[in-house]
C-alpha cells in the first residue's frame, strides 16, 4: 500500500493545527497583557448571554437582511465542518467516505445532501455580502476606516468562502461512486454534467484535487483568522460570556480614588503624618487608559473579536454628523496597538520595550475622545456585546487625572461643580430659587 | 409654591415619604425650572409628601465623571451620600436621568443605596395606586413624539413608562423611525451639553430634530431637561417654533390636568 498521501496529509494537518495553536497562545498572552477584571461572577446569566447572543445570534437580526444573510453562513459553516471530521478521517487512513458504510446509505446521504443545499445557500449568501460591501452604497462600508488592508481583508474572507463551498460541490460532483448512488447529491447532481466528457481518470483527478484543495484551504482560512478580522467566529463566545452585565448607565467607580477621596474627607486623618516605619507606601496608580496594557483584559478581548461591521458607527451620533469619533475605528486602533505590542514582545524575547508609542495620540486622538456623548449606541448595537464606549471613558480619565488635558470649557464645568455643586456658575444659596419664581 | 426641604421636615421630625433630586439644570436652567415646578405641582395634586434638599443638594458628579474626572466625582457622591444618609433618604425621585443613572447605579457601591425612580416612572406609580388621574381631554388628538434619553432607555432600558404615560395623555403618539433602543442621542450627554462639538458636518441635536419633525408632530415629549434644551434648540433652528412645541412629560401632564 502506499501510504505517501497519508503521511503527507498528517503531517498537513500538523502543521496546520500547530501554527494555529501558536497563535492563540500568542492571542491569549496579548489579551492577558490588560489588566485584571472580574467577570466569573453571576455564571448562569453569562451562560444564557452567550447562548442567546452568541449562538443564537439574537442581535444579529435586529437588522433583519444582513442578520438573516448572516445566520445561512453561521449555520452553513457550524453545520458543513461536520463534513471535516470525515475528510480528516479520510485523509488519515487512506479512505473515502469512511463514515457512509456506519451511517447507511439513506442516513449518510440525507447528510450529505443537508451539506450541499447549506453549502449553495452560503455561497448566494457570500455573494450578496460580497455585492453589499462592494456594489451597493452601504455606508458603513465605505468610511474612512474601511480602506486599504480592512476592505481587502473584508473581501478576501468572503472568496475565502466562495471558493471552499465551491470545491465542496465540486468534489461530490466528480465523486463518480457518490453520483452513481444518487442520494444526497442534491447540488451536485447539477455540476456532474459538466465533467460528463472528461476520461473517468481526469474525473477522479479532479475530484482528489478538489478534495485536497478543500482540506488545505480549511487549514488556511483556519489560520488566516489570526491575521484578519475574523476571529469573531471563535472570539464572539468568550467575548459575549464575558459581557457586561450592569446596567449600561453604570460607570465603573475606582477603588483607588474612593480611598483617597475618603482620606481627605476623614476629618480625623491627619494630613501631615508621615507614613508609619515599615508601612507599605500606596503606589500611585495610573489613573485611565494611554495605552493598551492600561485597558482590561475584556476590552482587549473586544478589540480582538471586532469584526468590522460597523454597525456600532452607523448607530454613533458623532460619526453620523461627520465627527472624527467611529467606534468601530476605536475597537480597530486598539487591536492595531496590542498587535504592535505583541510584536514588539516576541522581537525582544518575552519582554516589551519601550517603542516610544502608545494607544494615544499615536492611534486615537483626544479630538475622537472628546466628540463621544456617552449615549451607548454603539454597546446596543455590537451583536458580539463589545465595548468601545469603556475604552473612550478609560482613555478621558486619563486625559483628565494624569494630563489636566480636558477642553477648557470643561474644565470650567469641572471648577464650578468644586466651587458651587452645579456645572454652571450659580451661587449655591440660589437653589431653591426655581420654587419661587412663578 | 411650597417646596418643603429635608432641613424643615427634619426640624418638624417629619420624614417625607420621598425625596425630590432637583439637579442642576431643574434648579438653575430657566427652561428646565419649569419642569421641576410643573412636577411638584404634580406631587400636589397627588397628595405626595415630598421634600428637597435645597441648598443642601450637590451635583450628582455625573457630568464630572463622564468627562474623565473621577476624582471630583466621587468627592461629590461621597459628599451627598453623607447628606442623603444623614437624612435616612430612602426613596428619591428626579426628573433628571442623568441624576437618575447616577444615584441608582454608581451610589451604591459608594455606600449610598436608595430606590431611585425617574419622574415617569414614579408618576406611574401614583397612577397605579390611584392617587393621580391624567385628563385625557385637554390634549386630545395632538401629534406627539417621543425622544428617548439615553440615560433612561438604553442606560437603564426604561422605555415603557413615559410611553405610558403619553398614552394617557390620550395624544396621538407617533414613534420616530430611531427610538426605544435605537433611539439618537440629542447630543447633550457625556458633558458634550457643556462643550463646544467637535469639528463635523451637523450638530448632533439638528439630526435628531430632523428624526422629530418627520413624524410631523405637534409637541416633542422629553423626559430629560438636557435633551429638551437640545431639542427645543434644534426646533429654533429649523424655524418652526410656531407649529412644535418641546415640552416635558411633567409639563404635559400639568398642563392637561389644569395644574
Amino acid at each position: 500500500m502506499n501510504y505517501i498521501s497519508n503521511v503527507l496529509f498528517g503531517v498537513l494537518l500538523i502543521i496546520g493545527i500547530g501554527f494555529f495553536l501558536n497563535n492563540i497562545q500568542k492571542l491569549y498572552r496579548n489579551i492577558k497583557l490588560g489588566k485584571s477584571i472580574n467577570r466569573n461572577d453571576n455564571k448562569l446569566q453569562r451562560l444564557k448571554n452567550m447562548a442567546m447572543i452568541a449562538l443564537g445570534q439574537s442581535k444579529m437580526v435586529k437588522r433583519p437582511f444582513s442578520g438573516f444573510l448572516h445566520i445561512i453562513v453561521y449555520v452553513g459553516f457550524v453545520i458543513i465542518n461536520i463534513e471535516v471530521l470525515e475528510i480528516v478521517v479520510d485523509g488519515l487512513l487512506g479512505t473515502h467516505r469512511v463514515f457512509q458504510p456506519y451511517l447507511g446509505d439513506a442516513f449518510y446521504g440525507f447528510l450529505i445532501g443537508v451539506f450541499e443545499v447549506l453549502a449553495a445557500l452560503v455561497f448566494i449568501a457570500v455573494v450578496l455580502f460580497w455585492l453589499r460591501r462592494n456594489v451597493s452604497n452601504i455606508k458603513r462600508f465605505l468610511s474612512k476606516e474601511m480602506t486599504g488592508w480592512p476592505k481587502r481583508d473584508g473581501n478576501l474572507i468572503l472568496y475565502f468562502e466562495m471558493v471552499l463551498m465551491s470545491l465542496f460541490i465540486i468534489m461530490n460532483a466528480t465523486d463518480t461512486a457518490f453520483q452513481e448512488a444518487g442520494v444526497g447529491n442534491v447540488v451536485s447532481q447539477f455540476v456532474a454534467p459538466i465533467f460528463e466528457s472528461y476520461s473517468p481518470e481526469t474525473i477522479h483527478t479532479i475530484e482528489r484535487t478538489a478534495w485536497w484543495i478543500h482540506i488545505t484551504g480549511i487549514l488556511v482560512f483556519l489560520n488566516y483568522l489570526f491575521y484578519s478580522k475574523h476571529l469573531h467566529i471563535l472570539l464572539a463566545f468568550p467575548n459575549t460570556y464575558f459581557g457586561n452585565l450592569n446596567p449600561k448607565g453604570q460607570f465603573p467607580n475606582s477603588e483607588a480614588v474612593t480611598k483617597e477621596v475618603q482620606l481627605m474627607m476623614d476629618p480625623s486623618v491627619d494630613p501631615y503624618a508621615m507614613p508609619e516605619e515599615g508601612a507599605e507606601e500606596d503606589v500611585p496608580e495610573k489613573f485611565g487608559a494611554s495605552d493598551v496594557a492600561d485597558l482590561s483584559w475584556v476590552q482587549l478581548l473586544n478589540a480582538y473579536t471586532c469584526t468590522e461591521c460597523g454597525r456600532c458607527t452607523s448607530a454613533c451620533p458623532a460619526s453620523l454628523t461627520g465627527k472624527e469619533l467611529s467606534p468601530r475605528n476605536i475597537m480597530m486602533k486598539t487591536r492595531d496597538r496590542l498587535e504592535e505590542v505583541g510584536r514588539n514582545i516576541d522581537e525582544n524575547k518575552g519582554t516589551f520595550k519601550d517603542d516610544g508609542k502608545q494607544l494615544l495620540n499615536d492611534y486615537i486622538t483626544p479630538e475622537e475622545l472628546w466628540a463621544c456623548t456617552s449615549c451607548n449606541a454603539c454597546v446596543e448595537e455590537c451583536p458580539v456585546s463589545i465595548d468601545p464606549l469603556s475604552i473612550i471613558m478609560d482613555m478621558r480619565k486619563y486625559l483628565v487625572m494624569e494630563q489636566s488635558a480636558a477642553p477648557q470649557e470643561l474644565n470650567m464645568m469641572m471648577t464650578n461643580i468644586e466651587n458651587n455643586g452645579a456645572p454652571w456658575q450659580y451661587n449655591q444659596q440660589d437653589r431653591l430659587n426655581w420654587a419661587n419664581e412663578e | 409654591m411650597n417646596v418643603p426641604t429635608m432641613a424643615d421636615m427634619m426640624a418638624q421630625g417629619k420624614q417625607p415619604e420621598v425625596l425630590f433630586w432637583v439637579g442642576a439644570a431643574g434648579s438653575y436652567d430657566d427652561r428646565a425650572k419649569k419642569i421641576s415646578r410643573a412636577f411638584v405641582k404634580i406631587l400636589h395634586a397627588a397628595n405626595v409628601d415630598f421634600a428637597v434638599l435645597g441648598t443642601e443638594e450637590s451635583s450628582t458628579g455625573d457630568a464630572a465623571k463622564r468627562a474623565g474626572n473621577e476624582f471630583l466625582f466621587q468627592m461629590q457622591a461621597l459628599m451627598n451620600i453623607e447628606v442623603l444618609n444623614g437624612y435616612e433618604v430612602k426613596k428619591i425621585v428626579t426628573c433628571d436621568p442623568h441624576s437618575f443613572n447616577t444615584l441608582k447605579n454608581e451610589y451604591p457601591s459608594l455606600g449610598g443605596g436608595y430606590e431611585v425612580f425617574h419622574h415617569t416612572q414614579f408618576i406611574q406609580n401614583l397612577i397605579s395606586e390611584g392617587r393621580l388621574e391624567i385628563d385625557k381631554t385637554t390634549l386630545k388628538g395632538k401629534r406627539v413624539t417621543f425622544h428617548d434619553p439615553c440615560y433612561l432607555g438604553r442606560a437603564n432600558e426604561v422605555y415603557e413608562s413615559p410611553r405610558d404615560l403619553i398614552r394617557r395623555l390620550g395624544v396621538n403618539l407617533t414613534e420616530m423611525k430611531r427610538h426605544k433602543g435605537t433611539a439618537l442621542c440629542c447630543g447633550a450627554g457625556g458633558a458634550q451639553m457643556f462643550k463646544d462639538a467637535e469639528k463635523g458636518n451637523k450638530e448632533i441635536n439638528i439630526l435628531r430634530t430632523e428624526d422629530a419633525l418627520e413624524t410631523k408632530p405637534q409637541i416633542i415629549a422629553t423626559g430629560c431637561p438636557y435633551c429638551n434644551t437640545m431639542m427645543t434648540d434644534g426646533i429654533k433652528f429649523k424655524e418652526k417654533e410656531t407649529e412644535v412645541v418641546v415640552k416635558d412629560i411633567a409639563e404635559l401632564i400639568s398642563e392637561a390636568n389644569g395644574l
